[in-house]
This record gives structure tokens, C-alpha cells and sequence, in this order.
């Protein structure tokens, strides 16, 4: 499995949130059981995310933000918060493998997409999952990129206030890292030392606008000096890398106050279903990110390591499928919300 | 009862329901050691520490961000705004996130916080320390919006707004804080959000208006007493919810109607009155219903002169008063 290290800011290595670089197996917590619960979760999210894509072009998803190249980050991170059990989650739009992995059903996650009743999140008011799972410790209320920061500090704040240990991860792309409130929130949560991980997708594009003309350096990670905390720059499209890192991150949080995680991923398809990301990237462009498809290479890592067998893998694909077709046949054929639910639940009741 | 005035009425009900909830906290800027620049946390530091009375970095959009996320996690966030003119930045975490989160949660997240906006003109503050923001507000599903103008009101509307599970932005005009003074029971009471108040009964022209203009209204109607004009003055006290009730029944009763407010008179509060006067009581009206609002420029400039001209004031509303009863 490729081992990119995590570097501090400023270039070494950090002996406070150290990662077992040197340990030969798996990072502390981690068993070859959870990599295929982990490649199990990221073939069902996969699959979802292809499908959805294409109920889209069939009229019946009216708008969707893939997470394609972005999974080992998204579940690498669940996987260090589910094991810490005492996370809480401010996801943003991208994070369709996070919310889905955090337990909802495929069934769930299709009756959202498709705007039905009993979608999770909001009863179908908003965006395909976006609203609140408290069941599963996730709020995401818009996606006005950046407002989730700030929302996320306050959660810690109050989580602090109570004297509870909770430590709250808020998920966000470098878009939004331009985002006044982006420094805002890591200000604040810097003078407070709140329990909070800042955790940027970095995949160097907001919508069509690269990174180059978003940000003046090469990395996010180091502006957590500027707010007195710890940043660090992981290769997100290595899902052990990413639970590694969150699980310090967390203890650090924890006990110290906020860590920075810059998760670099790549966005290996179109910003939404409504754009077209060959008006702003070569296809030779594309065609290398795809070499890089973290789905694709923890498949053959676990493969070649022997972790699961061939027969195992075409198995994962195979249950996955079934399972997509069938929570697109129900929701399908679910009933939307009845036009009287758009009234009521403007104030609290 | 002992006479206080309407900061004064501020601060006794901030501290008596901290006391009644540790829930309850502060946040803002210059709100702890400051006690506030109108000094409506005078103090409050000390009684409850500074887990309780934060001051925060100079960044409304995040002391209201910061709130919100407070408040899904249960706590009764009291976010205070300096002056309502520094509002503009948090706006998108109120008026996008926070009016928006029973609603887009499906109810799974009500918001029971309470931010304070010293707002208002009239006191030489110029384009940026004397706006109105209510209309903003008061347009707003999700928001109640409160606006006193007595030290008695304020005090039991916003033990109200703190203890309700809706956001509530609770103006206080500034000019009133020191200006109008009035006695506060000695005992705990609460006043109910949504309910007007006639301030003074009357049966021949209806005056609506809330906050500062409240009191030059209520100077107005004893202006033209003499002159055989009975005025009753309805204090909103709450924007919205608007009680429709209340209005209706008094332009029903007097047949005439007069709003003053001090905000921009286009699209208005005083606008939304309108409506409703011509939507369900259009049948009893005697008279043109009529505006006494700021004009539309973009705020109270600062020169007395210009400051004057703005302002609606006593004399301006005697006239309108007079206007309608010629009518």
C-alpha cells in the first residue's frame, strides 16, 4: 500500500501527532477485517454514486455532487471517528460516502436523491442529503460553502461548555477554504483551542476556478500556524493514510484543541451533474487522476496483499449491485412527500 | 416598582435568565470586561465568568455562526450585534442558515437563540451607527422579529425570546436605552411574543408604530387631543409574528389608519400593514391608509440638519395626524 508521509506545515515530520510510518502493518486500532468493511463501504458508495449519475441523465435524480476520488478520505476519517465513538460530523455537499457509510441504508440514500418520502435528512425539503441525521451525529443545514466552519466551531464550543469530550470533525473543500468564514472559524477555534478537526478535500478545483487561482501556496495545511494549531497534508486518496491521520488528530483535538487535515484528493468527475469538466480540464488531465482512483487501487492492494481473495472481491461488486438495484427499485417507486408537508416545522413546534 | 430605563431593563433580563438557565450564554463583541458599549452586560462577567459572557474576535459572521452551532447543541445563545449597521456580514448565518434550520431539518433542529441588535437613528450616528434592519427580518420565515419600546416591555419580551425555541432578533432602539425610563415590577414576569399593546385607546384615527417612533406617536396624539382628534396608538412590540388581531380590531374600530416607523418606507413594515388593512378591513376604512416613514435614502446621514429631515418626529406626525382626521 503506498505510505505517503504526513508532513506538519512547514515541511517535518511531526513527533507529536506521529504516524506509524515505521510499524510494518496496520496503524493502531486498524484490523485487515476493517479494510474490507472499509472496500465493502466504498464499493456500495461507488456503485450508489455511478447510479445516481445515471438516474440523473434518465430524468429521475434532479441534481447530484459525485464523490468519486474522494472516498478514502471521506471513509478513512468515518472509520477514525465511528472507532473513537464520541465524534460529531459537519459534513459538506461532497460528502456522499461519509453520510452514507455513517449507516444510512441505500434505500435511505436513494429516497433522498430522488426527492421521496422518508428521506433522511429533511423529508426530501432539501438537497439530496443535506439537513440534519442526528441519529448518526451529522448536521449539514445548507451548502453555502464555508457556513458549516463556523456552525462546527460552535458545536464545540457548546460541547466544551457542557464538559463533554466530543470532538467535532467539520469537512470542507479548498472552494470553500477562500471563505471568509473559513478563517473565522479556525481564528476562533484557535483562541478557544476547541476540540475541532478542520478537514479540507483538497481537490484543487472550486467547480472550474484551479487552485493556482484560489490560493498564492501549494498547500492549505500551512495556514494553521497563522492560527496557532497544527496542520498537516495527508494523501487522501489512501484510506489508511486518512483513518491514521484523523485518529491523531482526534486525540489531539481532544486533549490539545484544533488540528488542520488537508486530505489531498482528486475530483474525478464533473463538479455536479449540471457541469461539464472538459470545458476546464484536458481529458489528459482527467486520465491521470483516474490512475489514481482510490476505489480502484485499495482494491488491487487488498487483492495483492491477500486481504481478500478474487473470489471475495467479485463478491463485494456483485452483493453491491443487487443492492443499489434494489434501493432504486423501491424508491423508485416510493411517493414523493405529500404537498402538505411543505407547510409547518418553520418554528420550532 | 422602581423606575429604570430601558438598558437597564436589558441587563435585568439577561441576568435573570442566566441565573435561571446555565444554558444561557453571551457572546459578542466588548460584551465581558466592556460590559457591552451600551453597557447592557455591565457586569454580567463577573457573576457568571467568561464561559458565559464571551468576547469574541471582531467577526459577526462568525459570533452568529458560532451561535447557531451553540444552539444544535443545545445551549441558549445570546449573540449580541455592536450596532445593527455591523449586522451585514453575519447575514448570510442568519438570514440563510438560522432562519432556515427547523425548516431544512424537517424540525430536527430548532434554534432557540436570541440575537440582540441595538439599532436606530436619532442620535447623530450617521449612515452607519443609526440604520433600521428590521424589514430584512421581519421578511424573513424562520425569524420572530421583537422590538420594544418601553423598559417594561423590553424586559419581559426578550425573558420571552430567550426562553423560546424560535430565533428571535430582538431589536432595542438605541436612542430609547437611557431616554425612556418606566417602572419594572419587582417580581418575575414574561410578556408573550406576538401580542400588541394599544398604548393609548382612542376612536378616531389608528396609529401603528413600534420602538422610538412609538413615543413620538404616543406625543402626537396628546398633540392633537386638544384638537377634538382621538387617537389610539398601537404598539406593535413584536414585528413578527404581527398580530393581525390587534391592528384590525383597532382600525375596524376608527375606521383610519396611520403607520409610523422610522425604517425606509418602501417595502416597509408599514407596507405589510397596508396590505392587510386593505385585505381585511377595506370595507370600514374612512380614509386613505397613510405612511409616515424614513424616505428613501440609505440611511439617517449624520449633519443635525440632515439627520432632522430624515427622522420622522412629533410635529410631522401631528400634521399626518391632522391630514387624516380632515379627511
Amino acid at each position: 500500500m503506498p505510505r505517503k508521509k504526513t508532513t506538519r506545515s512547514n515541511g517535518t515530520e511531526d513527533s507529536e501527532v506521529a504516524i506509524a510510518q515505521s510499524l510494518e502493518g496496520l496503524p493502531e486500532g486498524l484490523t485487515t477485517g476493517d479494510l474490507v468493511d472499509s472496500y465493502t463501504n466504498m464499493i456500495m458508495v461507488r456503485t450508489m454514486d455511478e447510479r445516481i449519475w445515471a438516474l440523473n441523465r434518465q430524468g429521475k435524480v434532479p441534481i447530484a455532487a459525485s464523490c468519486q476520488g474522494h472516498e478514502a478520505a471521506q471513509l478513512g476519517s468515518l472509520l477514525a471517528a465511528q472507532k473513537d465513538g464520541r465524534c460529531f460530523l459537519f459534513p459538506y455537499y461532497r460528502d456522499l460516502g461519509l453520510k452514507m457509510a455513517a449507516g444510512l441504508t441505500p434505500t435511505q440514500v436513494m429516497l433522498s436523491f430522488m426527492g421521496k418520502e422518508g428521506e433522511p435528512y429533511s423529508n426530501a425539503r432539501q438537497f439530496p442529503l443535506q439537513g440534519a441525521d442526528l441519529e448518526h451525529n451529522i448536521i449539514q443545514i445548507s451548502n453555502v460553502v464555508g457556513a458549516g466552519l463556523t456552525q462546527a466551531v460552535g458545536y464545540a464550543l457548546a460541547c466544551k461548555m457542557q464538559d463533554d469530550d466530543t470532538v467535532v470533525l467539520t469537512y470542507f473543500g479548498d472552494g470553500a477554504s477562500s471563505q471568509g468564514e473559513a478563517h473565522e472559524a479556525m481564528n476562533f477555534a484557535g483562541v478557544h483551542q476547541l476540540p475541532v478537526i478542520f478537514v479540507c478535500e483538497n481537490n484543487h478545483y472550486a467547480i472550474s476556478v484551479p487552485q493556482s487561482r484560489q490560493m498564492a501556496t501549494d498547500d492549505l495545511a500551512s495556514r494553521a500556524q497563522g492560527y496557532g494549531f497544527p496542520g498537516f497534508t495527508v494523501d487522501g486518496m489512501d484510506i489508511v493514510r486518512c483513518y491514521e491521520a484523523t485518529r491523531e488528530a482526534i486525540s489531539h483535538a481532544r486533549t490539545q484543541g484544533p488540528v488542520l487535515l488537508e486530505m489531498q484528493v482528486e475530483r474525478l468527475m464533473p463538479h455536479t451533474t449540471d457541469d461539464d469538466h472538459l470545458r476546464y480540464r484536458t481529458q489528459e488531465e482527467l486520465d491521470s487522476a483516474n490512475q489514481r482512483d482510490p476505489v480502484v487501487n485499495f482494491g488491487s492492494d487488498l487483492l495483492a496483499r491477500g486481504i481478500i481473495t478474487q473470489e471475495k472481491f467479485e463478491a463485494i461488486k456483485a452483493e453491491a449491485l443487487q443492492a443499489i438495484n434494489e434501493a432504486t427499485d423501491v424508491a423508485d417507486a416510493a411517493n414523493p412527500p405529500d404537498p402538505s408537508t411543505m407547510w409547518g416545522r418553520v418554528y420550532s413546534e | 416598582m422602581a423606575v429604570k430605563n430601558v438598558i437597564e431593563a436589558v441587563r435585568e433580563a439577561l441576568r435573570e435568565e442566566m441565573q435561571r438557565d446555565s444554558k444561557v450564554f453571551i457572546l459578542g463583541e466588548d460584551v465581558g470586561r466592556r460590559g457591552g458599549v451600551f453597557l447592557a452586560t455591565h457586569e454580567l462577567i463577573d457573576e457568571f465568568g467568561e464561559s458565559r459572557v464571551i468576547d469574541t474576535p471582531l467577526a459577526e459572521a462568525s459570533i452568529m455562526g458560532i451561535a447557531l452551532g451553540a444552539a444544535f447543541r443545545g445551549m441558549r445563545p445570546i449573540p449580541e450585534v455592536q450596532f445593527s449597521d455591523f449586522i451585514w456580514p453575519a447575514m448570510n448565518q442568519l438570514i440563510g442558515e438560522t432562519a432556515r434550520a427547523c425548516y431544512g431539518t424537517n424540525g430536527a433542529l430548532p434554534v432557540p437563540m436570541t440575537i440582540r441588535v441595538p439599532y436606530g437613528g436619532g442620535i447623530r450616528g450617521g449612515l452607519f451607527h443609526s440604520q433600521n434592519v428590521e424589514t430584512i427580518f421581519f421578511h424573513t420565515p424562520g425569524l420572530k422579529v421583537v422590538a420594544p419600546a418601553t423598559p417594561y416591555d423590553a424586559k419581559g419580551l426578550l425573558k420571552s425570546a430567550i426562553r423560546d425555541n424560535s430565533p428571535v432578533v430582538f431589536l432595542e432602539h438605541k436612542k430609547t436605552y437611557r431616554l425612556v425610563r418606566g417602572e419594572l415590577p419587582e417580581e418575575e414576569y414574561t410578556l408573550p411574543i406576538g401580542q400588541a399593546d394599544i398604548k393609548r385607546a382612542g376612536e378616531n384615527i389608528t396609529v401603528v408604530s413600534y420602538g422610538l417612533m412609538l413615543h413620538y406617536c404616543l406625543e402626537a396624539a396628546e398633540a392633537v387631543a386638544g384638537e377634538g382628534i382621538d387617537v389610539e396608538v398601537v404598539d406593535l412590540r413584536t414585528l413578527k409574528p404581527l398580530d393581525k388581531e390587534t391592528v384590525l380590531n383597532s382600525v375596524k374600530k376608527t375606521g383610519k389608519l396611520l403607520i409610523v416607523h422610522e425604517d425606509n418606507v418602501t417595502g416597509g413594515v408599514g407596507a405589510e400593514i397596508a396590505a392587510l388593512a386593505a385585505d381585511e378591513a377595506f370595507e370600514y376604512l374612512d380614509a386613505p391608509v397613510t405612511r409616515l416613514c424614513g424616505p428613501d435614502v440609505p440611511t439617517m446621514p449624520f449633519a443635525q440638519t440632515l439627520e432632522d429631515e430624515y427622522m420622522p418626529n412629533t410635529d410631522k406626525i401631528a400634521q399626518a395626524l391632522r391630514k387624516q382626521a380632515a379627511y
